[in-house]
Formats: structure tokens, C-alpha cells, sequence
């Protein structure tokens, strides 16, 4: 059976650059140029549980995200790795939002959109962290959510996922439609194909201004938070580490025994 | 409209006792509450809460409403959200609480998007803001390389708190509270997801929330076999327990449940010995609660060497057997 499927995705600044390039200034993370934005971790990862599906049983993926300025080529990665369909909520207005604001404008886009069977989101957006949109998005359309996944199939019209416990792991099964919110277990994100990128290089994204969800202004982005960011700071941390040298690292590591067991580590 | 009074700590049983969390949660809820000359409150909600209730009053509860059923003996979020919704509706906390942990990261958002308020998850400190009454929510953000404060007017305002974040109240089993066995109807027809099995894939030995110290290895060690003989050793001299970074349990060289760092565990042992693990902000969030970080890693440069305290550039190859040889010699004398 082929699946429609919508995968949630965010343009996010590299989350791996180094710690030391993350400065706040002026309540706001700048980061330096050579800093390249990309999809977030986990949206790559619901990227690749959606593909998996689309490998088995066949069907189509929507790749969907919602900011502003969007890197062409960045978020363009998600029709290169297999996605079929590309829509960007792209506004100066959708800008600044807080998990009520962007999975409330997330969730109006679907409704648009109309017909899916299962709607994919990252466990955590790769900036700001706060692993609420998903469960958001489930809430407003009134589906059921199941979190962490790490496995997904489809079968007549349920999804199986395996969900990632403290201790292990449990298998749930949902009725579709259903949102599923997936974790880093699935496997890395697949390599785009030749065939993807020259798909992804023609491929012209539908752009939504709010106007065409049916949203004001006041409903969205900054606007529409609820919740005030009141300020951003970077705590102080001292480097202080001691580098135990030796003539060989073999040395090196057996000075570092006799260094705890002088310092009473151990 | 409602008047918003109180806090509501949505605690979690394990094997019938408070989860640490839950303690945690009490205590800094006590301390609000106190600042709000206001009630604190705590659900548990299950199968059978037992002496969790009494748990909850020594450790700073004053009011404890015991929802039992059936259904609620494993957690399935379409269930315990009808308990939750409901109490929420009917007591108006002003403030509602939970852990940062794999219920609450669950539960938390759904219960907030239905009683259409926002939420703050994940924070390392909550206050009252003495002139607004408006709680501080302060949380780590852009994978921990930096920390925001948010605040809210929506009432109830809701937060989720990292484990080990906050400290539980000493235990007084003189303390009174109220217990309120409180009877909520389940529609079990919400109940959209079933849970068809549940596997424990823990590894054996000493659990990673109680080990004095943890020998942590990164993608740098290559594959699964040195978790097994290399780490494994040294953790072992020193009865502690081995885990790791995402990448390792990501390509299955060790269970999930090994895993640590902000999507993984939170862990605060004496002694953490991240090996090849390369100290991504994603990953030290996880152990920074250490007293002591050790590292072990041949790139000299690498960030973990920021969070380190003591530290050896090599390959682990060469460090750690030697370190553990040493180890062995100098605890044997
Ligand atoms: C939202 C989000 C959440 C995340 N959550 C987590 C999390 O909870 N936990 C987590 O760990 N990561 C998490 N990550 C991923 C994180 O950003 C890093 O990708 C990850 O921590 C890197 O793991 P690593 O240090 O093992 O691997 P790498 O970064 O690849 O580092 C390997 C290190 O090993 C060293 N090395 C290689 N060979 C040897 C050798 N023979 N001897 C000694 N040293 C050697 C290298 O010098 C290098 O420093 C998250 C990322 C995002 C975006
Ligand atoms: N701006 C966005 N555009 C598209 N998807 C998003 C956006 N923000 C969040 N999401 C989705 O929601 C998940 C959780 O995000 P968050 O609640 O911000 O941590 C992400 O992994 C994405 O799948």
C-alpha cells in the first residue's frame, strides 16, 4: 500500500560547529558566516524513516518547513535524498516563533495539504531543543503520536514502531493517521542519488505566505508566541584541564593512574 | 475566570516507590510553593499507588490526589493525559510540573497543546519572579552552548526539569498532607496506540544511574568490540559501569540504554572517562553533573578537553590498557 507521508523539517545552523563559535549577542545566537546552516539531526533521521517506508511499500513524501531565508540548496537536500514534494512556509513573519506558534502554523499547513497517512517530526529541533512541535502538531489535528522511534513499518493501515524506552524498547502499534516522532536509533540519513540531486536542482518549491494558511500575522512567529524569551546568555566555564604527558601515550596513561591515585580519585 | 493557585508536580512511580525525579520535582516545588505561600501538589496515578502517597508528603507534598485504574499500570500517554487534563482543570494549578525524562518528555508537550498553554522543557532552574508571581524558567539551549529564560503568562505555566537537576528535600516522615483518592473515568476507547510488547535490552552489571564512576566511549573507539574488552576492564577494576556517546549506540556497537547526553542519560557519577569521545555540547550536557571528567582522546584539540579535568592525548589504544595496568598494580598495593 503506498503511504503519504509529511516530513517535518527545520533549517537549523550547523549543531555540530565547534562550542567556541556560539556567541550571544544582543539576546540573539550569532554565529560566524563559515557556519552552514542545515536540516536538523533529527529531521534527517525522520527523513530516513520516512524514505524506508517509501522503499518497502512505495508511496509519497512532502518535505515541509517553516522559517525564513531558506538556503535552497540546504532544504533542497530533503527532495535530493527522495522526497517528492517540497513546501516551504517562508515569511518574515514566521520568524521567532515558539513551539506553539510554529507547530500551530505546521499543523494549518497540513490541513491544507489535506490527505497524509503518517506525519513525521525529529525528536528535537537541532537548536533550540525543546521536542514539542511533533506532539504539538498531533495535538491541534487531533491524531495519535507515538515518540521515539527508531523502527517503522506500515502494515494495512497501522504503523508499527519500535519506541525507545530507558531500558529497551517496546513495539506500539498506531492506526493511521498518525504523527510518528523519531529518534537517531533508524540510521543515518541516506546519500542523495545523482538522479535525487537533478531532481532537487528542477524541483521548485510551493512557498506559503501565512495568507495562504488562512493566518494573521498576530497568529504567528514572534507575534504568536507564548512564551517569552526574556534572555539569552552563555554561562562562564573555565578550561582547567591538566595534560598528562609521558614519553609514550602507553606512559602517559599509567602516569595518569598514579595522578588519581594521588589525588585520591580512586 | 479560573483562579490559578498552586503547584501540580505530575509524579512517576517506579516498582511502586517516588521516581528520584518525582523527589526532585517536590523539592523544588516546595520551595516555590513556599515563595507563593501557595499548596504544593502531587499526582500519582496508576494501577496501585500504595506508600507512594506517603513518600510524597515526607518528601514536601501537602496535598496528594491518587488516581488508580487499571489501565494506568504501564504509562500510555492517551490514558494518563484524561487523568491529567482533567485534575488540571478541576484544581487550576498555576504552575504544573514534570521530569525531563521518557514519560514527561511524552506527556509534557501533549498535556500543554491541550490545555492551550506553553511550556518550557528541559530546565536547569525555576524561581518565582517576586513581582510578577510569573515562574523563571531557565533552560539550556543550541545543544547546551547557551541557556534561555523564558517566562509565561498563560496560565497554568508548565515546565519539564532535567533529572539530577534539582535536589529532593531530606526525607521527614513527620510532615502532613492531605490525600485525596480522586475518581477519574477513563474513556479507554482514546486510548489510540497499544503496546504489543515491551523488551528490556539493559546491559548487565551496574546501572549507569548508580555508578560511582562510568568509562564512556565514542565513536573513536571504532566498533563494538573495545566496549566489551577495553572499557569494559577498566570499569570493571574500578566497579563502575561503561556507557557512551550517540554514535556508538546509533550503529548498535551498545544498547540505547548506554547512551548519554541530552537525548540520552543524565549522569552524575564521581569519575566520568570519556574515551574518543570527542566532547560535543550535545554530549557533555549529559555528564557535566561529574565531580571529576577525565579524558582520553588523540586529537589534542578536541572540546572535551574543555570540559576535562585531567586529560591524555593519545590513541586509546595505547592509554588505556596502560592506565588500567597501572590501575590494577597501584590498587592492588
Ligand atoms: C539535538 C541533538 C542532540 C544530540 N544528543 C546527543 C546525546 O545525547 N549524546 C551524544 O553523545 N551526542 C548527541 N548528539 C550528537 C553530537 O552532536 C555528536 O555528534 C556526538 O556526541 C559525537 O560523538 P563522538 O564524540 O563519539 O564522535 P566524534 O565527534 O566523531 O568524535 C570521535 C572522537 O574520537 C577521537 N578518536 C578517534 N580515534 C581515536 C583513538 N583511536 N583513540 C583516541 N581517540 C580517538 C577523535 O579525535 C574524536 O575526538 C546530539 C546532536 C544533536 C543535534
Ligand atoms: N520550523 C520548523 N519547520 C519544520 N519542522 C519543524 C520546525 N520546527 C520544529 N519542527 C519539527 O518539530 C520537531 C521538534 O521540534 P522542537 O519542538 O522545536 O524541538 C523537529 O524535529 C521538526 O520535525
Amino acid at each position: 500500500m503506498p503511504v503519504n507521508m509529511i516530513v517535518c523539517c527545520k533549517q537549523v545552523p550547523d549543531p555540530e560547529a565547534p562550542p567556541s563559535v556560539f556567541k550571544v549577542a544582543d539576546n540573539k545566537m550569532t554565529l560566524p558566516p563559515d557556519v552552514k546552516p542545515v536540516i536538523g539531526q533529527y529531521e534527517e533521521f525522520a527523513l530516513e524513516a520516512a524514505l524506508k517506508i517509501k522503499d518497502t511499500g512505495g508511496g509519497k513524501i512532502t518535505a515541509l518547513s517553516l522559517g525564513n531565508n531558506f538556503v535552497r540548496d540546504v532544504i533542497k537536500k530533503a527532495v535530493a535524498v527522495g522526497s517528492d514534494e517540497l513546501i516551504l512556509l517562508e515569511d518574515e513573519a514566521f520568524e521567532g516563533g515558539d513551539s506553539w506558534s510554529t507547530a500551530n502554523a505546521l499543523a494549518t499547513a497540513i490541513k491544507k495539504i489535506g490527505e497524509y497517512d503518517v506525519i513525521f517530526c525529529g525528536r528535537q529541533s537541532s537548536d533550540w531543543d525543546a521536542g514539542q512541535v511533533g506532539l504539538g502538531i498531533a495535538e491541534i489535528l487531533g491524531i495519535p503520536a507515538v515518540t521515539l522511534a527508531r523502527k517503522v513499518e506500515v502494515v494495512d493501515g497501522k504503523a508499527r514502531v519500535e519506541r525507545v524506552i530507558p531500558d529497551g524498547y517496546q513495539v506500539v502499534e498506531v492506526a493511521l493517521p498518525a504523527l510518528i516522532i523519531v529518534t537517531s536509533g533508524i540510521g543515518a540519513l541516506r546519500y542523495a542519488t545523482l538522479k535525487g540531486i537533478m531532481a532537487a536542482a528542477k524541483k521548485q518549491p510551493v512557498i506559503w505566505k501565512p495568507a495562504d494558511i488562512g493566518l494573521e500575522p498576530s497568529q504567528i512567529g514572534a507575534a504568536g508566541r507564548y512564551s517569552k524569551l526574556d534572555k539569552l546568555f552563555q554561562p562562564v566555564k573555565e578550561a582547567k584541564c591538566e595534560i598528562i604527558e609521558g614519553e609514550t601515550p602507553a606512559e602517559a596513561g599509567a602516569n595518569l593512574a598514579v595522578k588519581l591515585r594521588e589525588a585520591k580519585l580512586l | 475566570m479560573a483562579e490559578y493557585k498552586g503547584i501540580l508536580v505530575c509524579g512517576e512511580l517506579m516498582d511502586g516507590k517516588l521516581a528520584s525525579i518525582t523527589t526532585e520535582l517536590l523539592g523544588c516545588g516546595r520551595k516555590l510553593a513556599d515563595d507563593l505561600k501557595e499548596d504544593l501538589c502531587c499526582l500519582l496515578a496508576g494501577d496501585s499507588v500504595g506508600e507512594a502517597s506517603k513518600e510524597a508528603i515526607a518528601f514536601g507534598a501537602d496535598k496528594i490526589y491518587i488516581v488508580e485504574h487499571p489501565i494506568l499500570k504501564e504509562y500510555q500517554a492517551d490514558s494518563y493525559i484524561q487523568v491529567a487534563e482533567k485534575l488540571a482543570r478541576d484544581i487550576s494549578p498555576r504552575i504544573i510540573l514534570m521530569g525531563q525524562t521518557s514519560m514527561g518528555r511524552d506527556f509534557a508537550p501533549r498535556l500543554s497543546f491541550r490545555l492551550g498553554t506553553s511550556l518550557t522543557t528541559d530546565c536547569l532552574d525555576l524561581s518565582v519572579n517576586p513581582e510578577t508571581k510569573l515562574l523563571v524558567q531557565t533552560r539550556p539551549v543550541y545543544g547546551g552552548n547557551a541557556q534561555a529564560i523564558f517566562t509565561s503568562d498563560v496560565m497554568p505555566q508548565m515546565a519539564t526539569v532535567r533529572t539530577k537537576a534539582m535536589s529532593p528535600l531530606e526525607r521527614d516522615d513527620s510532615r502532613k498532607g492531605e490525600v485525596i483518592a480522586t475518581k477519574i473515568d477513563i474513556d479507554t476507547s482514546k486510548v489510540r496506540t497499544k503496546i504489543l510488547e515491551t523488551v528490556k535490552e539493559e546491559a548487565v552489571g551496574i546501572k549507569l544511574d548508580d555508578a560511582p564512576v562510568i568509562v564512556s566511549g565514542g565513536r573513536g573507539m571504532g566498533g563494538p568490540e573495545p566496549f566489551q574488552t577495553t572499557l569494559k576492564e577498566l570499569a570493571d577494576l574500578l566497579h563502575g559501569a561503561v556507557g557512551a556517546s550517540r554514535p556508538p549506540a546509533d550503529n548498535g556497537w551498545v544498547p540505547e540504554a548506554l547512551h548519554i547526553g541530552l537525548t540520552g542519560k543524565i549522569v552524575a557519577p564521581d569519575i566520568y572517562i570519556a574515551i574518543a569521545i570527542s566532547g560535543a555540547s550535545q554530549h557533555t550536557a549529559g555528564c557535566t553533573g561529574s565531580k571529576h571528567i577525565i579524558a582520553i582522546n588523540k586529537d589534542p584539540e578536541a572540546n572535551i578537553f574543555r570540559d576535562a579535568e585531567l586529560g591524555v592525548v593519545g590513541k586509546y589504544e595505547d592509554v588505556v590498557p596502560a592506565l588500567t595496568n597501572k590501575l590494577k598494580e597501584l590498587l592492588a598495593a
